[in-house]
Protein backbone atom coordinates (compact mmCIF):
# COMPACT_ATOMS: atom_id res chain seq x y z
CA UNK A 1 0.00 0.00 0.00
CA UNK A 2 1.34 3.41 -0.94
CA UNK A 3 0.82 6.03 1.72
CA UNK A 4 0.03 9.52 0.52
CA UNK A 5 2.46 12.06 1.88
CA UNK A 6 0.67 14.38 4.23
CA UNK A 7 2.01 17.86 4.58
CA UNK A 8 -1.12 19.85 5.20
CA UNK A 9 -4.31 19.41 7.14
CA UNK A 10 -6.33 18.10 4.26
CA UNK A 11 -4.58 15.09 2.86
CA UNK A 12 -5.51 16.10 -0.66
CA UNK A 13 -3.37 19.22 -0.38
CA UNK A 14 -0.19 17.16 -0.75
CA UNK A 15 1.31 16.87 -4.24
CA UNK A 16 0.10 13.94 -6.34
CA UNK A 17 2.66 11.13 -6.42
CA UNK A 18 1.74 9.30 -9.62
CA UNK A 19 -0.05 10.24 -12.83
CA UNK A 20 -3.76 9.60 -12.50
CA UNK A 21 -5.25 7.48 -15.25
CA UNK A 22 -8.98 8.18 -15.05
CA UNK A 23 -9.89 5.72 -17.82
CA UNK A 24 -8.16 2.92 -15.96
CA UNK A 25 -9.76 3.94 -12.68
CA UNK A 26 -13.19 3.89 -14.31
CA UNK A 27 -12.54 0.40 -15.66
CA UNK A 28 -12.24 -0.82 -12.05
CA UNK A 29 -15.94 -0.07 -11.42
CA UNK A 30 -18.09 -2.90 -12.80
CA UNK A 31 -21.37 -0.99 -12.40
CA UNK A 32 -20.18 1.79 -14.70
CA UNK A 33 -19.74 -0.60 -17.62
CA UNK A 34 -23.49 -0.81 -18.24
CA UNK A 35 -25.98 0.95 -20.46
CA UNK A 36 -28.97 2.70 -18.92
CA UNK A 37 -32.01 3.34 -21.10
CA UNK A 38 -29.95 2.39 -24.12
CA UNK A 39 -27.16 4.87 -23.36
CA UNK A 40 -23.82 4.42 -21.57
CA UNK A 41 -24.38 5.18 -17.89
CA UNK A 42 -23.15 8.63 -16.84
CA UNK A 43 -23.14 8.64 -13.06
CA UNK A 44 -23.07 12.14 -11.59
CA UNK A 45 -24.63 11.38 -8.22
CA UNK A 46 -21.61 10.31 -6.18
CA UNK A 47 -22.42 12.87 -3.48
CA UNK A 48 -25.45 10.69 -2.73
CA UNK A 49 -23.43 7.50 -2.87
CA UNK A 50 -20.25 6.54 -4.68
CA UNK A 51 -19.89 3.40 -6.78
CA UNK A 52 -17.61 0.62 -5.58
CA UNK A 53 -14.40 -0.58 -7.22
CA UNK A 54 -13.74 -4.28 -7.85
CA UNK A 55 -11.28 -4.31 -4.90
CA UNK A 56 -14.07 -3.44 -2.44
CA UNK A 57 -16.55 -5.91 -3.95
CA UNK A 58 -13.90 -8.64 -3.80
CA UNK A 59 -13.02 -7.84 -0.18
CA UNK A 60 -16.69 -8.18 0.81
CA UNK A 61 -17.06 -11.50 -1.02
CA UNK A 62 -13.76 -12.79 0.37
CA UNK A 63 -14.78 -11.93 3.91
CA UNK A 64 -18.11 -13.77 3.64
CA UNK A 65 -16.63 -16.70 1.72
CA UNK A 66 -13.61 -17.26 3.95
CA UNK A 67 -13.62 -15.43 7.27
CA UNK A 68 -17.19 -14.77 8.40
CA UNK A 69 -17.71 -15.21 12.15
CA UNK A 70 -18.68 -13.04 15.07
CA UNK A 71 -15.97 -10.86 16.53
CA UNK A 72 -14.32 -10.49 19.95
CA UNK A 73 -15.93 -13.46 21.68
CA UNK A 74 -15.11 -16.63 19.77
CA UNK A 75 -11.92 -18.61 20.29
CA UNK A 76 -12.13 -20.52 17.01
CA UNK A 77 -10.07 -19.77 13.93
CA UNK A 78 -12.76 -17.94 11.97
CA UNK A 79 -13.66 -15.67 14.87
CA UNK A 80 -9.99 -14.86 15.30
CA UNK A 81 -9.71 -13.98 11.61
CA UNK A 82 -12.93 -11.94 11.63
CA UNK A 83 -11.75 -10.07 14.73
CA UNK A 84 -8.39 -9.41 13.13
CA UNK A 85 -10.07 -8.12 9.96
CA UNK A 86 -12.47 -5.90 11.93
CA UNK A 87 -9.84 -4.44 14.23
CA UNK A 88 -7.45 -4.17 11.28
CA UNK A 89 -10.08 -2.05 9.54
CA UNK A 90 -10.09 0.25 12.57
CA UNK A 91 -6.32 0.69 12.23
CA UNK A 92 -6.71 1.48 8.52
CA UNK A 93 -9.32 4.13 9.32
CA UNK A 94 -7.14 5.56 12.08
CA UNK A 95 -4.18 5.85 9.70
CA UNK A 96 -6.44 7.57 7.12
CA UNK A 97 -7.35 10.17 9.76
CA UNK A 98 -3.95 10.45 11.43
CA UNK A 99 -5.57 9.21 14.64
CA UNK A 100 -5.32 6.58 17.35
CA UNK A 101 -7.42 3.44 16.59
CA UNK A 102 -8.94 3.69 20.07
CA UNK A 103 -10.56 6.92 18.92
CA UNK A 104 -12.32 5.28 15.96
CA UNK A 105 -15.91 4.20 16.56
CA UNK A 106 -17.67 2.24 13.83
CA UNK A 107 -21.23 3.42 13.24
CA UNK A 108 -23.79 3.08 10.45
CA UNK A 109 -22.85 6.34 8.82
CA UNK A 110 -22.44 10.06 9.31
CA UNK A 111 -26.01 10.49 10.52
CA UNK A 112 -25.58 7.92 13.27
CA UNK A 113 -22.23 9.44 14.26
CA UNK A 114 -23.78 12.89 14.74
CA UNK A 115 -26.71 11.43 16.65
CA UNK A 116 -24.30 9.52 18.88
CA UNK A 117 -22.45 12.71 19.78
CA UNK A 118 -25.68 14.67 20.26
CA UNK A 119 -27.18 12.02 22.54
CA UNK A 120 -24.05 11.55 24.67
CA UNK A 121 -21.75 14.55 24.57
CA UNK A 122 -24.63 16.89 23.76
CA UNK A 123 -26.93 15.58 26.43
CA UNK A 124 -24.12 15.73 28.98
CA UNK A 125 -22.94 19.23 28.10
CA UNK A 126 -26.13 21.10 27.23
CA UNK A 127 -28.29 22.77 29.82
CA UNK A 128 -31.14 25.27 29.73
CA UNK A 129 -30.10 28.40 27.85
CA UNK A 130 -27.04 26.80 26.23
CA UNK A 131 -26.46 27.02 22.50
CA UNK A 132 -25.22 24.83 19.65
CA UNK A 133 -24.03 26.76 16.61
CA UNK A 134 -24.70 25.02 13.28
CA UNK A 135 -24.10 26.55 9.89
CA UNK A 136 -26.63 27.22 7.15
CA UNK A 137 -24.61 24.92 4.87
CA UNK A 138 -25.45 21.87 6.94
CA UNK A 139 -27.20 18.72 5.81
CA UNK A 140 -30.30 17.94 7.88
CA UNK A 141 -28.26 15.22 9.59
CA UNK A 142 -26.12 17.90 11.22
CA UNK A 143 -29.12 20.03 12.22
CA UNK A 144 -31.90 17.76 13.40
CA UNK A 145 -29.90 15.71 15.95
CA UNK A 146 -28.99 19.02 17.63
CA UNK A 147 -32.60 20.19 17.56
CA UNK A 148 -33.66 16.95 19.26
CA UNK A 149 -31.16 17.22 22.10
CA UNK A 150 -31.63 20.99 22.39
CA UNK A 151 -35.38 20.57 22.80
CA UNK A 152 -34.82 17.98 25.48
CA UNK A 153 -32.30 20.12 27.38
CA UNK A 154 -33.91 23.53 26.92
CA UNK A 155 -30.99 24.62 24.75
CA UNK A 156 -31.09 26.43 21.40
CA UNK A 157 -29.70 25.72 17.93
CA UNK A 158 -28.27 28.91 16.43
CA UNK A 159 -27.60 29.13 12.67
CA UNK A 160 -24.41 30.69 11.29
CA UNK A 161 -25.11 32.55 8.03
CA UNK A 162 -23.92 31.89 4.48
CA UNK A 163 -23.17 34.64 1.95
CA UNK A 164 -24.32 34.90 -1.67
CA UNK A 165 -21.32 32.92 -2.90
CA UNK A 166 -22.43 30.00 -0.75
CA UNK A 167 -19.56 30.47 1.69
CA UNK A 168 -19.68 30.78 5.45
CA UNK A 169 -19.70 34.35 6.74
CA UNK A 170 -16.69 33.96 9.01
CA UNK A 171 -17.13 37.32 10.72
CA UNK A 172 -20.68 36.46 11.67
CA UNK A 173 -19.55 33.01 12.78
CA UNK A 174 -16.85 34.62 14.93
CA UNK A 175 -19.46 36.84 16.59
CA UNK A 176 -21.69 33.84 17.28
CA UNK A 177 -18.81 31.95 18.85
CA UNK A 178 -18.30 34.85 21.27
CA UNK A 179 -21.71 34.32 22.80
CA UNK A 180 -21.20 33.03 26.34
CA UNK A 181 -23.47 29.98 26.21
CA UNK A 182 -22.15 28.30 23.05
CA UNK A 183 -21.26 24.70 23.90
CA UNK A 184 -20.54 23.24 20.46
CA UNK A 185 -20.00 24.18 16.83
CA UNK A 186 -21.28 21.72 14.20
CA UNK A 187 -19.90 22.44 10.75
CA UNK A 188 -19.52 20.59 7.48
CA UNK A 189 -16.21 20.16 5.70
CA UNK A 190 -17.87 20.34 2.29
CA UNK A 191 -21.45 21.39 1.48
CA UNK A 192 -23.32 18.44 -0.02
CA UNK A 193 -25.60 20.78 -1.96
CA UNK A 194 -23.20 23.44 -3.28
CA UNK A 195 -19.79 21.80 -2.99
CA UNK A 196 -18.44 24.66 -0.85
CA UNK A 197 -15.25 23.75 1.01
CA UNK A 198 -15.24 25.40 4.44
CA UNK A 199 -11.97 26.78 5.87
CA UNK A 200 -11.76 24.27 8.70
CA UNK A 201 -8.33 25.38 9.93
CA UNK A 202 -9.56 28.93 10.55
CA UNK A 203 -12.90 27.84 11.93
CA UNK A 204 -11.30 25.37 14.33
CA UNK A 205 -8.83 28.04 15.50
CA UNK A 206 -11.67 30.51 16.10
CA UNK A 207 -13.63 27.94 18.08
CA UNK A 208 -10.58 26.82 20.02
CA UNK A 209 -9.87 30.40 21.05
CA UNK A 210 -13.34 30.47 22.59
CA UNK A 211 -13.07 26.98 24.08
CA UNK A 212 -15.89 25.68 21.88
CA UNK A 213 -15.61 22.04 20.76
CA UNK A 214 -16.03 21.44 17.02
CA UNK A 215 -17.85 18.58 15.30
CA UNK A 216 -17.09 18.23 11.60
CA UNK A 217 -19.44 16.50 9.17
CA UNK A 218 -16.98 14.81 6.81
CA UNK A 219 -19.53 12.92 4.70
CA UNK A 220 -18.61 14.93 1.61
CA UNK A 221 -15.14 15.96 2.74
CA UNK A 222 -13.64 12.53 3.39
CA UNK A 223 -13.91 11.28 -0.23
CA UNK A 224 -12.45 14.44 -1.77
CA UNK A 225 -10.13 15.97 0.82
CA UNK A 226 -9.68 13.60 3.73
CA UNK A 227 -8.73 15.14 7.03
CA UNK A 228 -5.80 14.88 9.39
CA UNK A 229 -7.91 15.25 12.50
CA UNK A 230 -5.02 16.16 14.80
CA UNK A 231 -3.66 18.91 12.59
CA UNK A 232 -7.17 20.21 11.98
CA UNK A 233 -7.59 20.64 15.72
CA UNK A 234 -11.21 19.51 15.79
CA UNK A 235 -12.98 17.39 18.40
CA UNK A 236 -15.27 15.12 16.35
CA UNK A 237 -15.16 13.94 12.73
CA UNK A 238 -17.92 11.88 11.14
CA UNK A 239 -18.03 10.24 7.74
CA UNK A 240 -19.80 7.49 5.80
CA UNK A 241 -18.18 4.53 4.08
CA UNK A 242 -20.53 4.49 1.12
CA UNK A 243 -19.56 7.94 -0.13
CA UNK A 244 -15.92 6.86 0.02
CA UNK A 245 -16.30 3.92 -2.42
CA UNK A 246 -17.14 1.59 0.47
CA UNK A 247 -20.31 -0.28 1.44
CA UNK A 248 -23.47 1.28 2.83
CA UNK A 249 -24.26 0.80 6.51
CA UNK A 250 -20.76 1.50 7.78
CA UNK A 251 -19.34 4.82 8.88
CA UNK A 252 -16.95 6.32 11.35
CA UNK A 253 -17.10 8.60 14.32
CA UNK A 254 -13.68 9.85 15.29
CA UNK A 255 -13.52 11.70 18.60
CA UNK A 256 -10.73 12.87 20.85
CA UNK A 257 -9.95 10.18 23.38
CA UNK A 258 -10.73 12.47 26.32
CA UNK A 259 -14.23 13.05 24.97
CA UNK A 260 -14.90 9.36 24.35
CA UNK A 261 -13.73 8.54 27.87
CA UNK A 262 -16.02 11.18 29.39
CA UNK A 263 -19.07 10.45 27.24
CA UNK A 264 -21.66 7.98 28.59
CA UNK A 265 -22.53 4.96 26.45
CA UNK A 266 -25.24 5.52 23.87
CA UNK A 267 -26.71 2.10 23.18
CA UNK A 268 -26.53 -0.79 25.63
CA UNK A 269 -25.96 -4.41 24.72
CA UNK A 270 -23.31 -7.00 24.14
CA UNK A 271 -19.70 -6.05 23.49
CA UNK A 272 -20.03 -2.59 25.08
CA UNK A 273 -19.89 -3.92 28.65
CA UNK A 274 -17.18 -5.18 30.94
CA UNK A 275 -19.52 -6.91 33.35
CA UNK A 276 -23.24 -7.09 33.86
CA UNK A 277 -25.09 -7.76 37.10
CA UNK A 278 -28.61 -6.82 38.14
CA UNK A 279 -27.06 -4.37 40.58
CA UNK A 280 -25.37 -2.54 37.74
CA UNK A 281 -23.03 -2.87 34.79
CA UNK A 282 -19.63 -1.51 33.88
CA UNK A 283 -18.52 -0.39 30.46
CA UNK A 284 -15.94 -1.72 28.10
CA UNK A 285 -12.98 0.45 27.09
CA UNK A 286 -13.30 2.96 24.25
CA UNK A 287 -14.12 2.61 21.44
CA UNK A 288 -15.99 -0.63 22.26
CA UNK A 289 -18.10 1.23 24.81
CA UNK A 290 -19.91 2.76 21.81
CA UNK A 291 -20.30 -0.40 19.74
CA UNK A 292 -23.16 -2.37 21.28
CA UNK A 293 -24.18 -5.57 19.52
CA UNK A 294 -22.63 -7.37 16.59
CA UNK A 295 -21.12 -4.69 14.41
CA UNK A 296 -21.16 -4.46 10.61
CA UNK A 297 -17.98 -6.52 10.31
CA UNK A 298 -18.12 -6.98 6.55
CA UNK A 299 -18.86 -3.27 6.20
CA UNK A 300 -15.75 -2.37 8.16
CA UNK A 301 -13.70 -4.78 6.02
CA UNK A 302 -15.17 -3.20 2.89
CA UNK A 303 -14.48 0.31 4.18
CA UNK A 304 -10.84 -0.61 4.87
CA UNK A 305 -10.57 -1.98 1.31
CA UNK A 306 -12.02 1.29 0.01
CA UNK A 307 -9.55 3.37 2.01
CA UNK A 308 -6.70 1.18 0.75
CA UNK A 309 -8.01 1.67 -2.78
CA UNK A 310 -8.16 5.46 -2.37
CA UNK A 311 -4.76 5.59 -0.70
CA UNK A 312 -3.12 3.49 -3.42
CA UNK A 313 -4.40 5.82 -6.15
CA UNK A 314 -3.57 8.79 -3.98
CA UNK A 315 -6.24 11.05 -2.55
CA UNK A 316 -4.28 14.10 -3.78
CA UNK A 317 -4.32 12.71 -7.33
CA UNK A 318 -8.03 11.92 -7.10
CA UNK A 319 -8.70 15.41 -5.75
CA UNK A 320 -6.73 17.07 -8.54
CA UNK A 321 -8.63 15.04 -11.14
CA UNK A 322 -11.96 16.01 -9.57
CA UNK A 323 -10.99 19.68 -9.35
CA UNK A 324 -10.17 19.71 -13.07
CA UNK A 325 -13.52 18.06 -13.83
CA UNK A 326 -15.39 20.61 -11.70
CA UNK A 327 -13.69 23.51 -13.44
CA UNK A 328 -14.54 21.98 -16.80
CA UNK A 329 -18.14 21.43 -15.71
CA UNK A 330 -18.51 24.98 -14.38
CA UNK A 331 -17.30 26.43 -17.67
CA UNK A 332 -19.42 24.09 -19.80
CA UNK A 333 -22.59 24.66 -17.76
CA UNK A 334 -22.22 28.44 -17.93
CA UNK A 335 -22.58 28.11 -21.72
CA UNK A 336 -25.99 26.43 -21.42
CA UNK A 337 -28.71 29.04 -22.11
CA UNK A 338 -30.82 29.89 -19.06
CA UNK A 339 -28.63 27.94 -16.65
CA UNK A 340 -27.51 29.53 -13.39
CA UNK A 341 -25.04 28.02 -10.96
CA UNK A 342 -26.20 28.26 -7.34
CA UNK A 343 -23.37 29.55 -5.20
CA UNK A 344 -19.93 30.40 -6.50
CA UNK A 345 -17.63 29.32 -3.69
CA UNK A 346 -13.93 30.03 -4.18
CA UNK A 347 -13.09 26.49 -3.23
CA UNK A 348 -15.35 23.68 -4.31
CA UNK A 349 -15.16 19.91 -3.98
CA UNK A 350 -17.28 17.15 -5.45
CA UNK A 351 -20.54 18.85 -6.32
CA UNK A 352 -22.17 21.79 -8.01
CA UNK A 353 -25.78 22.91 -8.01
CA UNK A 354 -27.68 24.73 -10.71
CA UNK A 355 -31.12 25.81 -11.81
CA UNK A 356 -32.48 26.24 -15.32
CA UNK A 357 -34.91 28.98 -16.14
CA UNK A 358 -38.42 27.64 -16.74
CA UNK A 359 -37.54 23.99 -15.98
CA UNK A 360 -38.10 22.61 -12.50
CA UNK A 361 -35.17 20.50 -11.22
CA UNK A 362 -37.34 17.38 -11.08
CA UNK A 363 -38.39 17.70 -14.67
CA UNK A 364 -34.76 18.30 -15.57
CA UNK A 365 -33.55 15.21 -13.69
CA UNK A 366 -36.23 13.08 -15.36
CA UNK A 367 -35.24 14.28 -18.80
CA UNK A 368 -31.47 13.86 -18.38
CA UNK A 369 -32.06 10.42 -16.85
CA UNK A 370 -33.67 9.36 -20.12
CA UNK A 371 -30.36 10.33 -21.71
CA UNK A 372 -28.54 7.97 -19.36
CA UNK A 373 -27.31 10.76 -17.06
CA UNK A 374 -27.89 10.35 -13.32
CA UNK A 375 -28.07 13.64 -11.40
CA UNK A 376 -29.90 14.57 -8.23
CA UNK A 377 -32.78 17.02 -8.00
CA UNK A 378 -34.39 18.33 -4.85
CA UNK A 379 -33.46 20.09 -1.65
CA UNK A 380 -30.53 17.74 -0.99
CA UNK A 381 -31.56 17.43 2.66
CA UNK A 382 -30.41 21.03 3.09
CA UNK A 383 -33.68 22.95 3.24
CA UNK A 384 -32.32 25.89 5.29
CA UNK A 385 -29.65 26.39 2.63
CA UNK A 386 -32.26 26.22 -0.14
CA UNK A 387 -34.32 28.83 1.74
CA UNK A 388 -31.22 31.02 2.02
CA UNK A 389 -31.06 31.06 -1.78
CA UNK A 390 -34.84 31.42 -2.17
CA UNK A 391 -35.15 28.04 -3.90
CA UNK A 392 -37.23 24.95 -3.22
CA UNK A 393 -34.87 22.70 -5.14
CA UNK A 394 -31.81 22.60 -7.38
CA UNK A 395 -30.22 20.11 -9.73
CA UNK A 396 -26.89 18.77 -8.53
CA UNK A 397 -24.11 17.10 -10.46
CA UNK A 398 -21.42 15.47 -8.37
CA UNK A 399 -18.11 13.95 -9.37
CA UNK A 400 -15.80 11.19 -8.21
CA UNK A 401 -12.54 9.56 -9.22
CA UNK A 402 -14.20 7.58 -12.04
CA UNK A 403 -15.79 10.49 -13.87
CA UNK A 404 -14.41 11.71 -17.19
CA UNK A 405 -14.72 14.92 -19.18
CA UNK A 406 -17.02 12.97 -21.51
CA UNK A 407 -19.50 12.72 -18.59
CA UNK A 408 -19.67 16.52 -18.52
CA UNK A 409 -20.26 16.58 -22.29
CA UNK A 410 -23.08 14.03 -21.89
CA UNK A 411 -24.70 16.15 -19.18
CA UNK A 412 -24.49 19.28 -21.30
CA UNK A 413 -26.03 17.47 -24.29
CA UNK A 414 -28.87 16.23 -22.08
CA UNK A 415 -29.46 19.74 -20.71
CA UNK A 416 -29.73 21.09 -24.25
CA UNK A 417 -32.29 18.36 -25.01
CA UNK A 418 -34.28 19.44 -21.95
CA UNK A 419 -34.19 23.04 -23.14
CA UNK A 420 -35.45 21.94 -26.53
CA UNK A 421 -38.32 19.92 -25.02
CA UNK A 422 -39.41 22.73 -22.71
CA UNK A 423 -38.88 25.49 -25.29
CA UNK B 1 -37.22 9.47 -26.25
CA UNK B 2 -40.90 8.99 -27.14
CA UNK B 3 -41.63 8.28 -23.44
CA UNK B 4 -40.39 11.78 -22.62
CA UNK B 5 -42.69 13.22 -25.28
CA UNK B 6 -45.57 11.18 -23.83
CA UNK B 7 -44.84 12.58 -20.38
CA UNK B 8 -44.26 16.17 -21.40
CA UNK B 9 -47.12 16.55 -23.85
CA UNK B 10 -47.68 20.05 -25.12
CA UNK B 11 -50.80 20.39 -22.95
CA UNK B 12 -48.81 19.56 -19.83
CA UNK B 13 -46.01 21.97 -20.70
CA UNK B 14 -48.60 24.65 -21.36
CA UNK B 15 -50.43 24.10 -18.06
CA UNK B 16 -47.06 23.93 -16.28
CA UNK B 17 -45.99 27.26 -17.73
CA UNK B 18 -49.35 29.02 -17.45
CA UNK B 19 -51.32 27.20 -14.80
CA UNK B 20 -55.07 27.89 -14.75
CA UNK B 21 -56.83 28.66 -11.46
CA UNK B 22 -53.54 29.78 -9.95
CA UNK B 23 -53.71 32.18 -7.01
CA UNK B 24 -55.71 32.78 -3.87
CA UNK B 25 -59.42 32.08 -3.78
CA UNK B 26 -61.63 34.71 -2.20
CA UNK B 27 -64.39 33.25 -0.05
CA UNK B 28 -62.88 29.79 0.14
CA UNK B 29 -64.74 27.38 2.42
CA UNK B 30 -62.18 24.56 2.28
CA UNK B 31 -58.42 24.59 2.26
CA UNK B 32 -55.51 22.16 2.61
CA UNK B 33 -51.79 22.14 2.16
CA UNK B 34 -49.95 19.41 0.27
CA UNK B 35 -46.33 18.47 0.63
CA UNK B 36 -43.99 16.04 -1.00
CA UNK B 37 -41.36 15.57 1.70
CA UNK B 38 -39.03 13.84 -0.74
CA UNK B 39 -38.51 16.90 -2.88
CA UNK B 40 -39.86 19.79 -0.80
CA UNK B 41 -42.59 20.64 -3.29
CA UNK B 42 -45.67 22.15 -1.72
CA UNK B 43 -48.99 23.58 -2.75
CA UNK B 44 -52.10 24.95 -1.13
CA UNK B 45 -55.50 24.25 -2.59
CA UNK B 46 -58.57 26.30 -1.74
CA UNK B 47 -62.12 25.47 -2.69
CA UNK B 48 -65.51 27.09 -2.36
CA UNK B 49 -68.24 24.54 -1.78
CA UNK B 50 -71.92 25.41 -2.13
CA UNK B 51 -74.79 22.95 -1.73
CA UNK B 52 -72.34 20.07 -1.57
CA UNK B 53 -70.57 20.86 -4.83
CA UNK B 54 -67.25 22.60 -5.58
CA UNK B 55 -68.06 25.94 -7.16
CA UNK B 56 -64.47 26.99 -7.57
CA UNK B 57 -61.00 25.67 -6.74
CA UNK B 58 -57.67 27.45 -6.97
CA UNK B 59 -54.10 26.65 -5.98
CA UNK B 60 -50.79 28.31 -5.13
CA UNK B 61 -47.40 26.72 -4.65
CA UNK B 62 -44.19 25.66 -6.19
CA UNK B 63 -43.56 22.44 -8.03
CA UNK B 64 -42.51 20.70 -11.20
CA UNK B 65 -44.34 20.88 -14.51
CA UNK B 66 -46.17 17.62 -13.77
CA UNK B 67 -47.54 18.71 -10.40
CA UNK B 68 -48.49 22.19 -11.61
CA UNK B 69 -50.19 20.84 -14.72
CA UNK B 70 -52.01 18.28 -12.60
CA UNK B 71 -53.26 20.97 -10.20
CA UNK B 72 -54.19 23.21 -13.11
CA UNK B 73 -56.21 20.56 -14.96
CA UNK B 74 -57.77 19.23 -11.76
CA UNK B 75 -58.99 22.58 -10.46
CA UNK B 76 -60.76 23.07 -13.78
CA UNK B 77 -62.30 19.60 -13.87
CA UNK B 78 -63.77 19.56 -10.39
CA UNK B 79 -65.98 22.62 -10.83
CA UNK B 80 -69.59 21.67 -10.21
CA UNK B 81 -68.65 18.27 -8.81
CA UNK B 82 -69.53 16.74 -5.45
CA UNK B 83 -66.93 15.04 -3.26
CA UNK B 84 -68.01 11.54 -4.33
CA UNK B 85 -67.75 12.50 -8.00
CA UNK B 86 -64.28 13.90 -7.32
CA UNK B 87 -63.30 10.64 -5.62
CA UNK B 88 -64.41 8.75 -8.73
CA UNK B 89 -62.39 11.10 -10.95
CA UNK B 90 -59.38 10.55 -8.72
CA UNK B 91 -59.80 6.77 -9.11
CA UNK B 92 -59.64 7.18 -12.86
CA UNK B 93 -56.65 9.47 -12.59
CA UNK B 94 -54.84 7.17 -10.19
CA UNK B 95 -55.31 4.13 -12.43
CA UNK B 96 -54.11 6.17 -15.38
CA UNK B 97 -50.87 7.41 -13.77
CA UNK B 98 -49.98 4.13 -12.06
CA UNK B 99 -51.06 1.57 -14.68
CA UNK B 100 -51.33 3.49 -17.93
CA UNK B 101 -54.02 4.47 -20.44
CA UNK B 102 -55.20 0.92 -21.17
CA UNK B 103 -56.11 0.34 -17.51
CA UNK B 104 -58.12 3.56 -17.29
CA UNK B 105 -59.80 3.27 -20.67
CA UNK B 106 -63.20 2.17 -19.41
CA UNK B 107 -63.27 4.42 -16.36
CA UNK B 108 -65.47 7.52 -16.12
CA UNK B 109 -64.24 11.03 -16.73
CA UNK B 110 -60.99 10.24 -18.51
CA UNK B 111 -61.40 13.12 -20.98
CA UNK B 112 -58.96 15.89 -20.16
CA UNK B 113 -57.03 13.64 -17.76
CA UNK B 114 -55.78 11.60 -20.70
CA UNK B 115 -52.80 13.98 -21.11
CA UNK B 116 -51.31 12.35 -17.99
CA UNK B 117 -51.18 9.00 -19.79
CA UNK B 118 -47.37 9.13 -19.99
CA UNK B 119 -46.78 9.40 -16.25
CA UNK B 120 -47.01 5.64 -15.61
CA UNK B 121 -43.72 5.16 -17.48
CA UNK B 122 -42.07 7.28 -14.78
CA UNK B 123 -42.84 5.69 -11.39
CA UNK B 124 -40.86 8.36 -9.52
CA UNK B 125 -43.17 11.05 -10.90
CA UNK B 126 -46.51 9.51 -9.89
CA UNK B 127 -46.37 11.38 -6.60
CA UNK B 128 -45.89 14.70 -8.41
CA UNK B 129 -49.06 14.09 -10.42
CA UNK B 130 -51.10 12.82 -7.45
CA UNK B 131 -50.22 15.47 -4.86
CA UNK B 132 -52.86 18.04 -5.98
CA UNK B 133 -55.58 15.37 -5.86
CA UNK B 134 -54.60 14.19 -2.39
CA UNK B 135 -54.56 17.79 -1.25
CA UNK B 136 -57.96 18.67 -2.70
CA UNK B 137 -59.54 15.56 -1.19
CA UNK B 138 -57.96 16.43 2.18
CA UNK B 139 -59.44 19.93 1.89
CA UNK B 140 -62.91 18.56 1.16
CA UNK B 141 -62.65 16.17 4.10
CA UNK B 142 -62.01 19.11 6.42
CA UNK B 143 -58.56 20.48 5.72
CA UNK B 144 -55.18 19.86 7.20
CA UNK B 145 -52.15 18.62 5.37
CA UNK B 146 -51.80 16.01 2.66
CA UNK B 147 -48.53 14.29 2.08
CA UNK B 148 -47.31 11.94 -0.60
CA UNK B 149 -45.68 9.81 2.09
Amino acid sequence: MIEAVTTATTRAAAAPAAPFDAERVRAEFPILQQQVRGKPLVYLDSAATAQKPRAVLDALARYYEQDNANVHRGVHALSERATRAYEGARVTVARFLGADPREVVFVRGTTEAVNLVAQTFGRQRLGAGDEVVVTTLEHHSNIVPWQLVAAERGAAVVPAPVDDRGELDLEALGRLLERPRVRLLAVTQVSNALGTVTPLDRIAAMARARGVPVLVDGAQGAPHLGLDVRQAGVDFYAFSGHKLYGPTGIGVLWAKREHLEAMPPWQGGGDMIRSVTFEGSTWNDVPHKFEAGTPHIAGAVGLAAAIDWVTARGLPAIAAHERALLRHAEAALREVPGLRLVGEPRERAGALSFVMEGIHPHDLATIVDRHGVAIRAGHHCAQPLMQRFGLAATSRASFAAYNLPSDVEALVRALHAARELFG
Amino acid sequence: MSELQDLYQEVILDHGRRPRNFGKLEGATHQAEGRNPLCGDHLTIEARVEDGAVVEARFVGDGCAISKASASVMTGLVKGKRADEIDALFETFHRLVTEGPAAADELPGLGKLAVFGGVHEFPTRVKCASLPWHTLRAALRGGGTASTE
